[in-house]
């Protein structure tokens, strides 16, 4: 299986690399638009601004390739969240994938939100044999609002999709690299699609 | 519900744990992935690698360690130590690190902490600072806390947050190394005026300091070194008696 992770500067690739690694996957960094199209799974990480991140991807021209994309895509993080329609996060416009928009915590928190947070109403495959309330290990400071493309939601003073899914693309706020022994068994879940 | 973080700090000196790690069926005791290993199995939050070579081959050896973490631990984990540049911060992140701490590099030149959190964003900022309580004055310290500074804890603590960390780690030098409980009074009120989450160091000693840091300190997380290292405080057996007193925890 042909794993590949988008290289676009963007984010801590390499602990996604050492999570698939340890599913026994190697997981190839690429930006080549060939290599892309041609994979079985595709991984859009992602750490840091929001348009910061949508800049690089259309410098690539990536941005016009993922929306077309017809394999498996799991957006990470900061990728999940440019896979919406828009980012409050310097008012970027994200890929579109999602029907949603991208808002940021309210300042009566501690933002960002940071550390292990349970998910539930889990919808997809991508959770199959996922127990509901299971702990997820979350960094951000913006989230996808709850919608119809919600496929698992978590608590932080407001009920967020902390995952999405539309046909082939797949979203996950949490970091499932970072998140233990249930955190991998989502990653072999996607690999399993 | 977001949980309360439990944080095993890991001193490492060229590579390798100092102070002594008393930990039972343990192969290799001064090894830091194996360690590392154990408590992310043992149900550590996180972990906190505390770079203290004072080399540069010890620093080389710190990446090749931060490699090798970040290849079998599955939990987050933050490496702190003479960091002053964006290179060094860059050379760590691509070793897998999620976050870097900052210290005297930041007070030496805070302008530090905006160009970190602007290049890599603030989740992986955290700012550690190191105080303690001189004529009710709580006074920040360089060094390992052993320069005193003019600066004042909780403006300094603003300032930090106004620049960009994405969270601080306090370590009170009074109670440090005392194991009579955490600096709370001061911790509540950091986590009261800032909007950044706060790790409590300096003080650990039992269940019930742990308690009270979450319930009176406010913090977000905690961190200790010695009760875990010897096992004085089972991480378990802690996360247990936190949750059976109404803190949310992962377990």
């Amino acid at each position: 299986m042909k794993v590949i992770i988008i290289d676009y500067g963007a984010g801590n690739i390499k602990s996604i690399q050492f999570a698939f690694k340890r599913l026994g996957v190697d997981a190839v960094l690429s930006n080549d638009l060939n290599e892309i199209r041609t994979a079985d799974k595709i991984i859009f990480p992602g750490v840091g601004a929001a348009s910061a991140a949508m800049n690089m991807l259309e410098e690539s021209g990536l941005d016009k390739i993922i929306p077309t994309l017809k394999q498996p895509v799991l957006g990470i993080c900061l990728g999940m969240q440019l896979m919406c329609n828009s980012s409050e996060e310097g008012n970027t416009r994200g890929l579109g994938i999602f029907n949603v928009a991208v808002k940021r915590f309210s300042n009566a928190l501690k933002v960002p939100q940071m550390g292990w947070n349970t998910i539930s109403s889990l919808k997809s495959d991508l959770f199959k044999g996922i127990k509901e309330n299971e702990f997820m290990y979350l960094v951000h400071s913006f989230y996808a609002e709850k919608c119809m493309e919600g496929i698992a939601s978590t608590d932080y003073g407001i009920e967020y999709a902390a995952a999405l899914q539309k046909n082939n693309f797949y979203g996950v706020q949490f970091h499932p690299e970072k998140s233990g022994i249930i955190g991998s068994r989502i990653l072999q879940n996607f690999l399993n699609l | 519900m977001l949980t309360k973080r439990i944080i095993p700090c890991l001193d490492i000196k060229n590579g390798r744990t100092v102070k002594g790690v008393n930990f039972v069926n343990l192969i290799d005791a001064g090894d830091p992935v194996i360690l590392a290993k154990q408590y992310a199995e043992l149900g550590a939050d996180e972990l906190v690698f505390l770079d203290i070579s004072a080399t540069l081959e010890g620093r080389k050896t710190m990446l090749e360690m931060v490699l090798k973490v970040a290849e079998q631990v599955n939990i987050p984990f933050t490496v702190g130590g003479g960091i002053s540049t964006i290179a060094d911060v860059t050379a760590l992140l691509n070793c897998g690190a999620d976050k870097v701490s900052i210290n005297s590099s930041a007070i030496k030149r805070p302008e530090l902490i905006n160009e970190l959190s602007g290049k890599f964003g603030s989740q992986c900022v955290v700012v550690a600072i190191d105080a303690k309580r001189i004529d009710g004055q709580w006074m920040v310290h360089l060094a390992g806390g052993t320069i005193p500074t003019e600066l004042n804890l909780f403006e300094w603590a603003k300032e930090v947050e106004k620049r960009g960390a994405g969270e601080i780690l306090f370590t009170s030098m009074n109670n440090d190394g005392t194991k009579a409980g955490f600096a709370n009074e001061a911790l509540a009120k950091l986590s009261s005026t800032l909007n950044i989450p706060i790790i409590a160091s300096g003080g650990a000693g039992t269940v019930q300091h742990f308690i009270d840091t979450f319930t009176i300190g406010k913090s977000d997380a905690a961190l200790a070194a010695s009760v875990f290292h010897f096992g004085e405080i089972a991480i378990m057996d802690l996360k247990t008696q936190l949750r059976e007193n109404k803190i949310p925890i992962r377990l």
